[in-house]
């Protein structure tokens, strides 16, 4: 049964290149909040201080909050990028990030190579990638520009193939950042359905997110974060009445 | 490749900061880098791929300035060291050839993880992936140049015999080493990023108190007793020896194996435990 339980995680930022002690003592003068010297008096940027939640099966969680607030460093720490330097973290359930739908693309590569190498990154074969590579580039509309390199791709078949690629799996726990809500106009209506559909099928969805319409829409519980805690957790309805 | 998972288990991952078991996660980063071996031949194909994008010869401009390099510096030393051309152009070819394996495989260590930032931020994937890639793709380099060797070894009519065969080992021994270093200045060089030139102005030195265009014959008796101290020395000893004396003595084995074993002690330590600060360095 998918699951996320997050038992007092922090993520802290080390900041290796202020040395200078007067910096230091500046810097921590001014910022009492976020930035502190840790056990080997290293200044550290507190992204994620003592979070505490559980998610369960069924959820779908809008994480909100002002930019720098914490959302992304959240997924990504949910994601297992990151290792919390504090707290306890499981997460039962394969996980699908979209967190930046481009990473690990290769821009001499064409767009054939780049659907191998993106299932090699996920941990398929190279023959599932080959067999996923028709339907990404049919739902992408890359036509004859599937083994062009995707250096030669236009703005928008370039992010058309990002979200193809990015999307085409089943994840139990899916972990989005907003960006997949923006693109043009006509793909977005494509590119919606797709979405809804790997949301439903998603036993748990994580969203991170500044749009409260898209986080009514699509979502049944909101954290919101503020400077690396969260100030409030409940359904949507409730959180976001304010707004 | 990856089993198809039965439907009833679900991976889980759980990580408690109190209790990180260091040693555990870095055998399965390991592990599970190893089982990943095709990602990381991929991403090294493409990389030689792309280096060498519209040109006409491709990678075989490795091996040609290769081979412009050892006629040069081959009739040159030879005449400077009173040597016959066709004693010392086969030492050279193995040395030269072996050295820049070594040397492109350190300084390309540097930044194997720097390198994958973009890829370590985003995606959670073993690190020792990156090491790999990097490993393989100074293989791909290498076998390019090492052909070479063979070149030489029949214009100038040398025959190693069947001892020649321990070149397997000793080539293992070496991609062995690149991959500790992969591991170790992988990381040393994402932390500090000093290190990286420090790293190239060593290799500059290394290059000449190793024999490489210098036969250790030309040295001191006492002085060629330490030679077995200089890792380099002794790791291309391995494949150097066998191609040219017909194997090489136990000792310089010994000294190879030895310096092997620490140098991936070492970067197996500082790899177990830093390798959860990795993604935070790069």
């Amino acid at each position: 049964m998918a699951r996320i339980l997050a038992e007092g995680i922090s993520i802290e930022f080390p900041l290796y290149h202020l040395g200078a002690r007067s910096l230091k003592k500046r810097l921590l003068a001014a910022t009492p909040l976020r930035l502190r010297a840790d056990a080997a008096n290293r200044i550290v940027v507190a992204a994620l201080r003592d979070l505490s939640f559980e998610i369960r099966r069924g959820e779908r969680v809008a994480l909100v909050g002002r930019n720098g607030a914490g959302k992304t460093t959240l997924l990504r720490t949910l994601a297992g990028v990151y290792e919390p330097v504090a707290g306890r973290l499981t997460v039962e359930g394969a996980v699908g990030s979209l967190i930046d739908p481009a990473a690990g693309m290769d821009p001499d590569a064409t767009g054939r190579e780049n659907i191998v190498l993106r299932a090699l990154y996920r941990g398929l074969t190279a023959a599932e990638g080959q067999a996923l590579a028709e339907e990404i580039a049919a739902f992408a509309g890359l036509g004859e520009f599937l083994d062009v390199p995707v250096r030669a791709y236009s703005a928008g078949m370039h992010v058309r193939l990002a979200f193809a690629m990015a999307t085409a799996m089943t994840p139990q726990v899916l972990l989005m950042d907003e960006w997949f809500l923006a693109g043009d106009a006509e793909f977005m209506e494509k590119a919606q359905e797709r979405l809804s559909r790997l949301v439903s099928d998603a036993d748990i969805l994580v969203l991170a997110t500044h749009d409260m319409t898209v986080a009514r829409a699509w979502c049944t519980r909101a954290v919101r974060l503020d400077a690396g805690r969260i100030v409030a957790d409940g359904p949507v309805t409730e959180i976001l009445a304010a707004e | 490749m990856l089993a198809p998972a039965p439907a009833a288990a679900i991976p889980v991952r759980h990580f408690d900061a109190a209790a990180p078991r260091r040693l555990a996660r870095a055998l399965a980063d390991l592990g599970e880098g190893a089982r990943r071996w095709r990602l990381a031949a991929a991403l090294a194909w493409l990389d030689l791929r792309n280096r060498y994008r519209g040109s006409v010869l491709g990678p075989l401009w490795l091996t040609l300035s290769t081979a412009v390099m050892l006629g040069a510096l081959g009739w040159l030393y030879a005449a400077l060291f009173r040597m016959p051309v066709g004693e010392y152009l086969p030492w050279l070819a193995v040395s030269l050839i072996l050295w820049n394996v070594i040397a492109t495989a350190v300084g390309e260590a540097c930044a194997c993880l720097t390198g994958a930032e973009a890829v370590i931020r985003q995606l959670p994937l073993p690190h020792s992936v990156h090491a790999l890639r990097c490993v393989m793709r100074n293989a791909l380099v290498a076998a390019h140049n090492l052909p070479l060797i063979a070149v030489v070894f029949l214009i100038f009519g040398v025959a190693p015999g069947w001892g020649a065969l321990l070149v397997l080992p000793g080539l293992g021994l070496i991609a062995l080493n690149a991959f500790a270093a992969a591991l170790l200045l992988g990381m040393l060089c994402a932390r500090f990023r000093d290190i990286g030139p420090i790293v190239g102005s060593v290799m500059q030195i290394a290059f000449f108190v190793t024999p490489v265009i210098w036969k250790p014959e030309l040295l001191d008796p006492r002085l060629r007793l330490l030679l077995p101290l200089n890792p380099f020395h002794a790791v291309m000893e391995t494949v150097r020896a066998p191609l040219l004396e017909g194997g090489g003595s136990p000792w310089a084995w010994l000294a190879a194996l030895l310096w092997t074993a620490a140098h991936g002690a070492v970067a197996f330590a500082f790899f177990a435990r830093f390798r959860g600060r990795i993604a935070f360095w790069v």
